[in-house]
C-alpha cells in the first residue's frame, strides 16, 4: 500500500476530530444541546479509536497509521505524527476518558456550557497531537497546547482557590517544558541534514543525534525535570495536590486519568532511546526519588482527611512507581508501566467519580466528616470497594497485572528499592481501606442522613469502570501484545 | 528610496492638510491612504526593483530584499497602528494632521536606519525617528506628567545622541581609510585598534540606550508611562523594532569579524536587561507602566540576534519584531478603550467585551510565547540562533526561566480578564466600534498565522 492510497489517517482523524468538535460546540447556545453534542462528538472519537485498533498492526497497515506534511520546512520540521503500539494505547486512553467524563458529569451544570466543553476538546485534541507526534518540535507543540485549555477550565469553573492552585500548576509545566525546549534545540543543533535543511527535528533524527556524554548528561536533566514536573514525580509534585481539589471534577479526571499520562509516555518515547548513556547513569538517582516519593506521597495519603486531596497523594505514589520502573530500562517492566498507564487512568477517573458523588450529595469531602454511606447507598459502596480493590492492586483486578510487572522489572534492577517500594502497597491498603472504613462503614451521621443511592447513568458508567477493571485484570494480553512492538524498538538502545 | 521619500512627500502633505482641512476625522483617512500607496511603492521596490527616484546616493544607503522587507514589516505594522488607533490620535488634542505628519516623518527616519551603510546616514536616521518622537512624548500639552516625559527623554536622548557621536568620530578616525561606511572601518579581522574600541563601546552604549537594553533603561518606564498611550504604543513597538534593527545591522556589517572581542559585552547587556525588565515588571500595579518594563524584558530577548549574529538571528529579529510590534499594538489598543490602567481595570472584561477579551488573550498568549502564536516562532527562531552559536547555554537557560518569569505578569491580566468580577461602571460608554472589534479578530488571526506558518514572512527576505 502507498501513502496516497488514503486520503486520511487515524492520527489526523483523531487530532483534528476534537479539535473540529470543540469549535463546533463552541457555538451551540443551548446547554443541553452542547451536552448532547459533545457526548456524541466524543463517542465519535471513541469509535475512531476502537476502529483504529484493528488496524494497529505497523507492518501491514504502515501508511494508515503514519502522516507526515511539510511544515516548517527549512527548519527541518514537518507535521509528522503516527501510531505505535503505544500511541494506540493512549489514544485509546484518552478517546474511553472523555466519554466517561462527559458522562458522569452530564448532570453538573456549567455557566457558559459551550465554552466548557469546547475547551475540554481542545485538551483531548492536544492530548491526542501528544501522543501521536513523532517530530519533536510537534510534539513541543501539542505539549504546551494540552495544558492552555486546562488553565483556563480550571481558573473558571474551579473552586475557592482555582486561580492561585491553577496559576502555580501553569508556571511549573511552563517552566519545565521550556527547559526542554532548550534541550530539542540543542539536540536539533547536533542532528544530521536531511532535505531542504541543515537539521532535523524528526524522531528518527533525533534518536540519532551525536552528541557528547557530558553534554546528553545535562539535557538528560533538562528534558527529565519537565517531565517531571507533568508527571508529577518527587520533588516537582507540589503543584497537584491543590490542582486537583481545585479543578472543576471533570478536569481534575482528565488531568489525573489521561494528562499525568504525558509525562511517562514522553519518558519512553523521547528521554529512553535519546540518552542511553544518561539513563544507565542516572537510574539509580531517578529511581530512587521515586521510590522516596512513593512512599512519602503515601504516609501523606494515611494522614489526609480530604478525599480528594487522598486521590491525589495516592495518585503520586502510583506514578512514582511508573516512573521508576520505566527507568528500570527492562522489558517487563516497560511493558508493566504502558498497562498501569491504561489501567491508573481507568481506575482514577472512577475514584474521582465517586468521590464526586459524594461530595454533591453531603457537600464535604471530609473524611472524619463522612460515615455510613453504605447504609444509605449500598450500590455506590460496591463500586467504589471494587475501584479501591483495584486501588490497592489486588490480583484480579487490572491495577495488579501492571504492579506486578514493575515490581518484577525493578527487582531485577534491585532488591533494596524494590522492597523499600514494596512497602507502599502494605501502605496503599492501609490508607485505601482505612478511607472505605471511615466513610462507607461506621455510624450514619447528619451528613450522610440524606444520601441516596446512585443514579442509572453513573451506574452504567461505573460498571464500564469495573468492567473494565477485571477485564484487564484476568486477561491483559491484548495491551500487552499492543505495546510489544514500542517496546522491543526502545530496547534496541540498550 | 520609494519609501524614504514618499514618506517625507506625505509627511509634508499631512502638514499642509492640518492648515487647509478642519475636519478632524479626515486626516486619518488620508494618512491611511498615504500609507498604504507607501507600502505598494515599497513593495514594488521590493518585488521587481522598481524605484520612482533616482537619487545617486553614493551607496550611503543599501537596499536588498531583507532591508526591503524589514521596512515592509515596520510599515504594516504601523498601518495597522492607524487603523486600530486612529481615533484615540484625534483625542490627543488638537492638532491631528501635525501628529499624523510627524509619525510619518518617524517612518521616513525608520526607512533610512533600516538601510544606511554609513554611520552618518545612521546618525541621520536616528536624529528623525528622535526629534519627532520628543514632541509626540509631549504632546498632551496640559498634562504635567506628559511634560516631564518629554523633557526627561530629550535631554537622555540628546545625551545618547552625543555619545553616538563621539562613537562614530572615533570610528571615523580609527579606520585606516578614514571612513564613514561601515564595511570600511575594520581593516584587520584579528586586531582591533584602541580607537575602534572606544567607538565601538561608545556605539553598544547609544544603541542600547535607543533599544532600552539594561542598564541603559532608566528613561523607559517614565517616558513611556507618561506619553499619550497611543503614542507609547508606536514608540515601543515599531520605533525599537526599527533600532533594533539597525543595531545589528550596524554591529554585523561594521564589527562583524571582531564578534567574539565584543560577545561578552552583549552577554553581560542580555542578562541584565531579562532579569530587570522581568522581575521589575512583576510589581507593577499599572498596566502601562508593566507594559514599559516587558518590553525592556523583550528586548532582552532581541539582543539574542546580536548575541548570535547568525542568519538565523537576522530572520528571528524580523520575525520578533512583527510578532512583538503586532501583539503589543493589539495590547495598547486594548488599554487605551479602559478608563482604568491599573489591572484591577481588566476585571471583568470578558463579561462586558468577549472580543476584547478573547483577542487580548491572545496578544499577551503571543507576548509569553506560547506555542500557536507568533511570540512562540519569535523566540524559538532566537533560542535556534542562539544555540547554534555558541557555548553560553546557561545563558539560554536562564533566558528560557525569564520567560517563565513573564508568564507570570502576562498571566495576571488573564485571570483578571476572565476570573475577576469587575465593575460595570467601567465598561460603560466605552468608544467601540464594530470595526474595531473586527480589526481585533484581524489582528489576532495574523498572530496565530505567523505562529503556523512564519515562512510566509521569512521567505519574503530571500526574495
Amino acid at each position: 500500500m502507498n501513502p496516497q492510497d488514503y486520503w486520511i489517517t487515524f492520527p489526523e482523524l483523531l487530532i483534528w476530530f476534537p479539535l473540529v468538535a470543540g469549535l463546533f460546540v463552541f457555538f451551540i447556545r443551548t446547554e443541553k444541546m452542547v451536552k448532547i453534542w459533545s457526548l456524541l462528538a466524543s463517542l465519535i472519537i471513541l469509535s475512531i479509536s476502537i476502529i483504529s485498533l484493528f488496524y494497529a498492526n505497523n507492518t501491514q497497515h504502515f501508511y494508515l497509521n503514519n502522516v507526515s506534511y511539510f511544515w516548517l520546512k527549512y527548519l527541518g520540521s514537518n507535521f509528522t505524527v503516527g501510531l505505535d503500539g503505544m500511541g494506540h494505547l493512549l489514544t485509546a486512553l484518552t478517546a474511553v476518558a472523555f466519554p466517561i467524563i462527559f458522562i458522569a458529569t452530564y448532570k453538573i451544570n456549567y455557566k457558559n456550557a459551550n465554552v466548557f466543553y469546547g475547551l475540554m476538546f481542545l485538551t483531548q485534541a492536544g492530548l491526542m497531537g501528544v501522543f501521536t507526534a513523532l517530530d519533536m518540535l510537534v510534539f513541543y507543540f501539542f505539549w504546551e497546547l494540552a495544558v492552555i485549555p486546562v488553565y483556563f477550565l480550571s481558573s473558571r469553573w474551579g473552586g475557592e482557590r482555582r486561580i492561585q492552585a491553577t496559576f502555580k500548576f501553569f508556571v511549573y509545566t511552563f517552566a519545565g517544558s521550556l527547559l526542554m525546549l532548550v534541550g530539542i534545540i540543542y539536540i536539533y543543533m547536533h542532528t544530521a541534514p536531511i532535505a531542504f535543511a541543515d537539521h532535523s527535528f524528526s524522531m528518527n533524527a533525533v534518536y540519532t543525534a551525536v552528541l557528547s556524554p557530558i553534554e546528553k548528561f545535562w539535557i538528560f536533566w533538562l528534558f527529565f525535570i519537565a517531565f517531571a514536573i507533568k508527571m508529577p514525580v518527587f520533588p516537582f509534585h507540589s503543584w497537584q495536590p491543590d490542582a486537583y481539589v481545585q479543578s472543576p471534577t471533570a478536569t481534575t479526571m482528565v488531568l489525573s486519568g489521561v494528562m499525568v499520562k504525558m509525562g511517562i509516555f514522553a519518558l519512553i518515547r523521547w528521554i529512553l532511546p535519546i540518552f542511553p548513556d544518561a539513563v544507565s547513569r542516572f537510574d539509580n538517582i531517578v529511581i530512587g526519588l521515586s521510590v522516596m516519593g512513593m512512599i512519602y506521597a503515601s504516609l501523606i495519603a494515611i494522614k489526609q482527611d480530604d478525599l480528594k486531596r487522598f486521590v491525589a497523594w495516592s495518585s503520586i505514589a502510583h506514578i512514582g512507581l511508573m516512573c521508576a520502573a520505566v527507568f528500570t530500562k527492562s522489558e517487563i517492566g516497560l511493558q508493566g508501566a504502558m498497562v498501569q498507564m491504561f489501567s491508573h487512568g481507568i481506575n482514577i477517573i472512577g475514584m474521582w467519580i465517586v468521590v464526586d458523588l459524594i461530595e454533591k450529595q453531603t457537600c464535604t469531602c471530609k473524611i472524619s466528616e463522612l460515615g455510613g454511606i453504605a447504609h444509605k447507598a449500598p450500590t455506590l459502596t460496591i463500586f467504589l470497594v471494587l475501584i479501591a480493590l483495584a486501588n490497592i492492586a489486588l490480583p484480579l483486578t487490572n491495577a495488579f497485572v501492571g504492579e506486578f510487572m514493575m515490581f518484577s522489572g525493578l527487582f531485577s534492577f534491585s532488591i533494596i528499592y524494590t522492597a523499600v517500594a514494596l512497602l507502599s502497597i502494605i501502605l496503599a491498603a492501609v490508607y485505601t481501606l482505612n478511607m472505605v472504613q471511615k466513610v462507607f462503614y461506621g455510624e450514619v451521621n447528619i451528613l450522610t442522613e440524606k444520601m441516596q443511592d446512585i443514579s442509572v447513568n453513573h451506574k452504567l458508567i461505573l460498571s464500564a469502570l469495573v468492567i473494565f477493571i477485571f477485564l484487564f485484570g484476568v486477561y491483559p494480553q491484548p495491551l500487552l501484545n499492543l505495546t510489544k512492538d514500542t517496546v522491543s524498538v526502545i530496547l534496541r538502545f540498550y | 528610496m520609494n519609501a524614504i521619500i514618499l514618506t517625507t512627500i506625505w509627511g509634508i502633505v499631512m502638514m499642509l492638510a492640518g492648515a487647509f482641512i478642519k475636519n478632524k476625522t479626515v486626516p486619518k483617512y488620508l494618512a491611511i491612504l498615504g500609507l498604504t500607496l507607501i507600502i505598494i511603492a515599497n513593495c514594488l521596490q521590493l518585488n521587481s526593483g522598481i524605484s520612482f527616484f533616482s537619487v545617486d546616493v553614493k551607496e550611503m544607503l543599501h537596499f536588498n530584499s531583507f532591508n526591503l522587507t524589514f521596512i515592509n514589516v515596520a510599515f504594516c505594522c504601523t498601518l495597522l497602528y492607524f487603523l486600530l488607533n486612529g481615533r484615540d490620535i484625534e483625542k490627543v488634542g488638537e492638532h491631528v494632521s501635525e501628529y499624523f505628519a510627524l509619525l510619518f516623518f518617524i517612518l521616513c527616519g525608520v526607512a533610512i536606519i533600516s538601510t544606511f551603510n554609513s554611520l552618518l546616514m545612521l546618525f541621520l536616521g536616528i536624529e528623525i525617528i528622535s526629534i519627532p518622537l520628543y514632541i509626540l512624548t509631549g504632546s498632551d500639552k496640559r498634562n504635567l506628567k506628559s511634560n516631564e516625559a518629554a523633557l526627561k527623554y530629550f535631554l537622555m536622548g540628546a545625551f545618547s545622541t552625543g555619545i553616538m557621536l563621539l562613537g562614530v568620530a572615533f570610528l571615523y578616525g580609527g579606520s585606516e581609510t578614514g571612513s564613514f561606511y561601515i564595511n570600511n572601518i575594520i581593516s584587520s579581522s584579528t586586531s582591533m585598534p584602541s580607537m575602534i574600541a572606544a567607538g565601538l563601546v561608545l556605539l553598544l552604549v547609544s544603541m542600547s540606550f535607543k533599544v532600552s537594553a539594561a542598564p541603559f533603561h532608566f528613561w523607559t518606564p517614565d517616558v513611556y508611562d507618561g506619553a499619550p498611550t497611543v503614542f507609547t504604543s508606536f514608540m515601543s513597538t515599531i520605533v525599537k523594532s526599527a533600532s533594533f534593527f539597525a543595531f545589528v545591522r550596524l554591529f554585523e556589517n561594521a564589527f562583524g569579524s571582531l564578534h567574539q572581542q565584543w560577545q561578552t559585552l552583549i552577554v553581560v547587556l542580555i542578562t541584565a536587561t531579562l532579569l530587570i525588565g522581568n522581575l521589575t515588571a512583576v510589581f507593577q500595579q499599572s498596566v502601562k507602566r508593566m507594559l514599559a518594563y516587558s518590553s525592556i524584558a523583550q528586548a532582552g530577548f532581541m539582543l539574542f540576534s546580536l548575541f548570535a549574529l547568525n542568519n538565523l538571528a537576522k530572520e528571528g529579529l524580523v520575525l520578533y519584531a512583527a510578532a512583538y510590534s503586532i501583539a503589543s499594538i493589539g495590547i495598547f489598543a486594548i488599554l487605551i478603550k479602559l478608563k482604568d490602567y491599573t489591572i484591577d481595570g481588566f476585571n471583568g472584561l470578558a463579561k462586558h467585551q468577549p472580543v476584547m477579551a478573547i483577542t487580548a488573550t491572545i496578544f499577551l498568549l503571543s507576548l509569553t510565547g506560547i506555542p500557536l502564536t507568533a511570540g512562540f516562532q519569535s523566540k524559538f527562531y532566537m533560542l535556534l540562533a542562539a544555540v547554534q552559536n555558541s557555548h553560553h547555554i546557561w545563558l539560554i537557560i536562564f533566558a528560557v526561566l525569564c520567560a517563565a518569569i513573564s508568564a507570570y505578569y502576562y498571566f495576571r491580566i488573564i485571570q483578571a480578564i476572565f476570573f475577576k468580577e469587575g465593575e460595570a461602571d467601567n465598561f460603560v460608554e466605552m468608544d467601540i466600534t464594530p470595526t474595531f472589534n473586527l480589526l481585533l479578530i484581524f489582528t489576532s488571526i495574523l498572530i496565530i498565522v505567523l505562529g503556523l506558518f512564519p515562512n510566509l514572512l521569512i521567505n519574503w527576505l530571500y526574495f
